[in-house]
């Protein structure tokens, strides 16, 4: 339809003028699937009303923050993430298969999917595009220092660097170490340090801001 | 299948580029698309590995340069054709205008919303002992299935060690061609970058896959 109009009826076109041939392609088929009584918009409205605002990375900075304030929980989280994390009534149901892995002095942590794009997201919200993009998933399996690089993060030579490719229903959460400084920190204070990125394994958490 | 979606230590790609304070959706369309592909999935129409295989099955320029969306409409598009729930007049007209085909779940409404918001299960029943334990050498088969695979090229061939066992689950293999959920059992497999990348590579550093059995051989 669009593509057949002549340049003229396109700029006099008001009512689409506005729309890019994607936005209207995207219409064509959700108006499709509501007349054949697939699905209800107001179900997909709901869908996306739920990743913007209930499904994000505070459910993983608060599964974090409790891990460090908390040695038991941190045990059992180390042991059977989506068990430990379901029984934090604040934080998101999560589905099966989660996995906590731990960063420590010796050893961290990275988490990529070369195959798609595959992520925690109940724990950390939709991927960034750059997790979805090639230059991460072609590189994060073979020159993971150097992607660390391109976030400004520099480990010790001698650091072991472990990479999680997310080949099955696995997703993994990286368990960033607790930064110095915090002793005597609430769970509320640590969540603040806490970022998405440390819980990808390509970034660290937030300092201490200094005493004023 | 050997494509192009298969990306582990291609080169080529350029830098990683961080966008700061990214929004959730970068247009309104994109959201559009996301929640149409788990609504019709929790209808039934198709389950995960199958709009995998959709997306996988793209022609390799057009996987390389669309948006992560775009890949994700077409491959919707194309499987809703393909499986019969719509068709290509439809599209190009905006309308229905064939009798639409039953879905397994029925039609995906507000009720429904809540349980997409969790992540499906995937574990099954055994149907058979295991055939290796965390600490067993393993080589990654080489195989190079046509359709769709969880084995990615860059461990083919190669001897790594089982760190975990996850139990026994769906195989996406025969779930993405609709031939079946056929569990396997599943494993988390470590294997150095000198082992993978040759003997330059960066010896602190360790790569693990989650390997289903039929991908594996005792090593």
């Amino acid at each position: 339809m669009i593509s057949g109009m002549s340049e003229h009826d396109h700029h006099s076109d008001h009512d689409h003028s506005e729309l890019s041939e994607t936005e209207l392609r995207v219409r064509a088929l959700e108006t499709v699937l509501a007349e054949k009584g697939y699905l209800d918009p107001a179900a997909l409205d709901a869908i996306i009303q739920a990743f913007e605002t209930k499904i994000g990375p505070h459910n993983g900075a608060q599964v974090v923050a409790k891990a460090w304030a908390d040695p038991a929980f941190k045990v059992a989280l180390l042991a059977d993430a989506t068990k430990a994390v379901s029984t934090l009534g604040y934080v998101s149901r999560v589905g099966d298969h989660l996995v906590a892995v731990e960063n420590t002095p010796n050893r961290h942590n990275m988490v990529v999917c070369t195959l798609c794009s595959c992520y925690p997201w109940e724990m950390l919200g939709l991927p960034p595009v750059w997790y979805k993009a090639a230059p991460y998933r072609s590189r994060a399996v073979k020159d993971p220092r150097g992607v660390l690089a391109d976030f400004g993060v520099t480990l010790p030579k001698e650091t072991e660097i472990r990479v999680w490719d997310s080949t099955a229903e696995t997703r993994f959460l990286v368990l960033p170490m607790r930064p110095l400084g915090t002793e005597g920190y609430s769970e509320q204070q640590l969540t603040e340090l806490v970022t998405r990125d440390s819980m990808i394994g390509t970034g660290f958490p937030k300092a201490p801001r200094a005493p004023s | 299948m050997n494509g192009v979606h298969d990306m582990g230590g291609m080169d080529g790609f350029g830098k990683v580029e961080p966008e700061p304070n990214e929004p959730t959706f970068h247009s309104e369309w994109e959201a559009r698309v996301l929640a149409m592909v788990r609504a019709m999935g929790a209808a039934g129409a198709f389950n995960i590995d199958t709009s995998r295989f959709y997306r996988e099955a793209l022609p390799p320029d057009v996987y390389l340069t669309s948006s992560y969306y775009m890949k994700w409409l077409l491959g919707l598009e194309d499987l809703l054709i393909d499986k019969g729930y719509i068709a290509p007049s439809e599209l190009a007209a905006g309308h229905a205008s064939e009798p639409a085909k039953p879905l397994a779940r029925g039609k995906f409404s507000l009720d429904d919303v809540e349980r997409t918001m969790v992540r499906g299960q995937f574990g099954r029943a055994a149907p058979a002992l295991a055939k290796f334990k965390p600490g067993d050498r393993v080589r990654a088969k080489n195989i190079h299935p046509a359709t769709h695979t969880r084995l990615p090229r860059y461990a083919r061939g190669h001897v790594g060690v089982v760190e975990r066992d996850h139990g026994c689950q769906v195989f996406p293999d025969t779930a993405a061609t609709d031939s079946g959920e056929n569990p396997q059992w599943l494993y988390t497999v470590v294997f150095d970058a000198t082992e993978l990348w040759g003997a330059d590579a960066d010896p602190a550093l360790k790569i693990s896959i989650d390997a289903f059995e039929p991908y594996l051989e005792a090593a």
